[in-house]
């Protein structure tokens, strides 16, 4: 199998939409000419022209609100926020227009509209740049949130994230964005709202999304060369839908459950994770739930300490050792 | 591709003297003026060490600037301009672009690298990073990395001027793309409504990121002042005596009749959007070439500081050399400064946290 970069998976993913469906467009800033700020849409303007591939002046709350507009009409928009940070200045748009029309009109109107770009710490951006809003955007029933951790999701959920008829929130990562994994020539969709489980094991099972998959995986491989742990990786890839039978088939298989996101703790995916495990399996549980995320502050600047904040190798295989003590 | 609807090379070859003549230049010491040249060869120094900064590596083979970097190379003479017209109440607020600002209000260029750095010697503690500088203590509120959002903010501090009745106001820098947000348009509706003494700048160099002014803004920018029934001028930013020129008039108003304007900056910058930025899809090497050649702010205020005999070829050198021997002292100081600690990383989010002995509130503030 022909192996590509999650920035090559999203870019096919789009390329092969947008010829597949004369009603999907993508705009957002620098896009266009300038190839996409971090390259994921490099080549589609030449490809399919300034009125598929558009570029946008700065006003997310402008060009946001008029791609949920267009899908109201059938327009498939694919719009890409530079990154999630700036979703905050189109917020109103997203979370009042985009997330309630259909309800509020009483199921008449449709909203097929995709957001993405990428939504991460660990590029020392700082507190503006380096929101993970997964869980705020989940919040709001009506949305559904994906967040890919290898380039193989990456594009068989975008695809279906664009053929969806409600409104797709694509969470990405620029620490990911050169990440090569195999994917196929053939085409393939992944469904929305499908757990995948990245690696099997019985000791203890980690359910995490985004890059900490990535992470995770790494400190798996550990706990079983140098510990003799055999740990079940399972990665959401979306929140919501959530696939909670998975996760609660793992936990009935390993009894102890370690939650890691990069994320801040607070109302956290990991805090309605939880309570859905206890809800459901607490006399299949061996000790309580663990949890990592995010140390709780603003990202910090500094390069060093930005890798202390968020999830990282170590600070996974430290906790994924005391839930086993 | 030129960088605006109508590109204003050779608008002015040379700055006219009529703006020397202003009041408020004419009436400027040679010190002073000699002051307005250094501080213009101060941030161009400093940025061009912090480049270099950015792409080397440190002893231990690492980064020594992480995340962005947004150089002020051809833009000094506006901050500069701006701030030497700052009086005590007189407060200034900018976007990410923050570094020549920062050293136009006379911050410590020490504290600003090792900020770059991440070092806690940084001017926010190695917690901001380039894009968010700050020193409240010389009214400079920030650096801010959300385009357009420090424009309300702006709007504020000429509003908590006028609410404490001091005679000020307020500079709310922004480039030509923030003229795009929303809520730069709802600050000046409000500053026009309450009659806040806030004087918005527009730096514009003539591009947002890869996108020329025409690609992304219909109509006149400062123009836009006109719905608002606020007052409006353009200017030309490579001419430092024009830049206060023009901003003298309007603070003047802002401070004695707490009126609002809006100031367009014509500028260019020579650097990428930032240092990550390629720059090979939206302007020429020409261009660049074109604006330094003929309008780089620090040749333009050399050749009339020459000419009025105030500076020579041999008093500039010196400034140039000492310039150069402040940013390589910075750079040191910030190499050898020690990075914050895990520990650092929850200080400085609460009040309350950091002053538990006056702590009022109650229950858990903190989740992990
Ligand atoms: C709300 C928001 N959208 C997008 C960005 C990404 N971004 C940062 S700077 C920039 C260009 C701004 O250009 P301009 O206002 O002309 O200022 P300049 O960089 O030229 O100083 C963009 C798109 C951002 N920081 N905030
Ligand atoms: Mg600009």
């Amino acid at each position: 199998m022909p192996q590509i970069t999650y920035r090559e998976a999203v870019r096919h993913a789009l390329a092969e939409e947008l010829t597949r469906d004369p009603n999907v467009v993508v705009m957002g800033e620098e896009v266009g000419q300038f190839q996409g700020a971090y390259k994921v849409t490099q080549g589609l303007l030449e490809k399919f022209g300034p009125l598929r591939v558009a570029d946008t002046p700065i006003s997310e709350a402008g060009f946001i609100g008029m791609g949920i507009g267009a899908s109201m009409l059938g327009v498939r928009p694919v719009m890409e926020l530079m990154f999630w940070s700036f979703y905050s200045v189109a917020f109103d748009q997203i979370l009042n227009n985009a997330a309630n029309v259909r309800y509020m009109s009483g199921g008449q109107i449709n909203c097929p509209i995709v957001i993405r770009g990428p939504a991460n710490g660990g590029t020392n951006v700082g507190a503006t740049h380096s929101h993970t809003p997964e869980n705020v955007l989940a919040a709001h029933p009506g949305v559904k949130v994906v967040v890919p951790s290898t380039a193989y999701d990456a594009k068989g959920l975008l695809k279906s994230a664009i053929r969806d008829n409600d409104p797709v929130f694509f969470l990405e990562n620029t620490m990911l964005y050169g990440e090569k994994g195999e994917v196929p020539d053939e085409e393939y969709l992944i469904p929305l709202g499908k757990a995948d489980v990245k690696r099997e094991g019985k000791d203890l099972t980690i359910v995490t999304y985004g890059r900490p998959v990535i992470q995770s995986l790494a400190v798996a491989e550990l706990l079983s060369k140098e510990h003799d742990i055999s740990a079940e990786i399972i990665d959401l890839r979306t929140i919501r839908p959530l696939d909670i039978d998975t996760v609660l088939a793992s936990v009935r298989k390993t009894h102890r459950v370690l939650i890691v996101e990069e994320q801040k703790p607070f109302c956290g995916v990991g805090a309605q994770l939880t309570y859905m495990i206890q809800a459901e399996a607490f006399d299949e549980l061996d000790a309580p739930i663990s949890r990592l995320c995010t140390i709780d502050a603003p990202a910090i600047y500094s390069p060093p300490v930005e890798v202390e904040q968020l999830p990282n190798p170590q600070r996974i295989l430290k906790a994924a050792l005391a839930l086993l003590d | 591709m030129s960088k605006k609807p109508s590109a204003t090379i050779d608008k002015k070859p040379a700055a006219p003297v009529s703006y020397g003549q202003a009041p408020v230049n004419a009436s400027l010491t040679a010190e002073q003026k000699i002051e307005l040249y250094r501080q213009m060869v101060r941030i161009r120094r400093f940025e061009e060490r912090s480049h270099r900064a950015y792409t080397g590596k440190n002893a231990a083979g690492g980064a020594n600037i992480g995340g962005f970097l947004h150089l002020y190379n051809g833009q000094e003479a506006i901050a500069v301009g701006c701030c030497s017209l700052m009086g005590k109440h007189d407060h200034v607020i900018t976007a990410y672009r923050d570094h020549g600002h920062a050293i136009a209000v006379g911050m410590d260029t020490k504290a600003l690298m090792a900020e770059l750095y991440g070092k806690i010697t940084g001017c926010s503690k190695g917690k901001g990073g380039s894009m968010h500088f700050f020193s409240p203590e010389r009214n400079y509120w920030g650096g801010h990395g959300i385009v357009g959002g420090q424009i309300p903010l702006g709007v504020g501090l000429a509003y908590g001027v006028k609410y404490k009745g001091h005679k000020g106001s307020a500079m709310a820098f922004m480039g030509d793309g923030a003229v795009n947000q929303g809520a730069v348009h709802e600050a000046y509706n409000l500053a026009a409504l309450w009659n806040l003494p806030c004087v918005f700048v527009i730096e514009n160099n003539g591009y947002s990121m890869g996108t020329s002014q025409a690609r992304s803004s219909a109509g006149e920018l400062a123009k836009r002042a006109e719905g608002y029934g606020i007052a409006w001028a353009v200017c030309d930013g490579h001419d430092v005596y024009e830049v206060r020129a023009t901003m003298d008039k309007y603070l003047t108003i802002a401070r004695e009749e707490c009126k609002p304007a809006v100031v367009e900056i014509d500028t260019y910058r020579y650097r990428g959007h930032s240092v990550a930025d390629p720059d090979n899809t939206y302007r020429t090497k020409a261009e660049i070439e074109e604006y330094r050649r003929t309008k780089d702010p620090i040749q333009v205020f050399q050749a009339i500081l020459l000419a009025e005999g105030v500076l020579t070829e041999a008093s500039a050198e010196k400034i140039d050399e000492a310039a150069v021997a402040e940013a390589e002292a910075a750079a040191e100081f910030a190499d050898a400064s020690p990075y914050p600690t895990a520990e650092d990383i929850q200080k400085d989010v609460y009040w309350e946290s950091d002053n538990p002995d006056q702590r009022t509130s109650q229950g858990r503030l903190f989740f992990n």
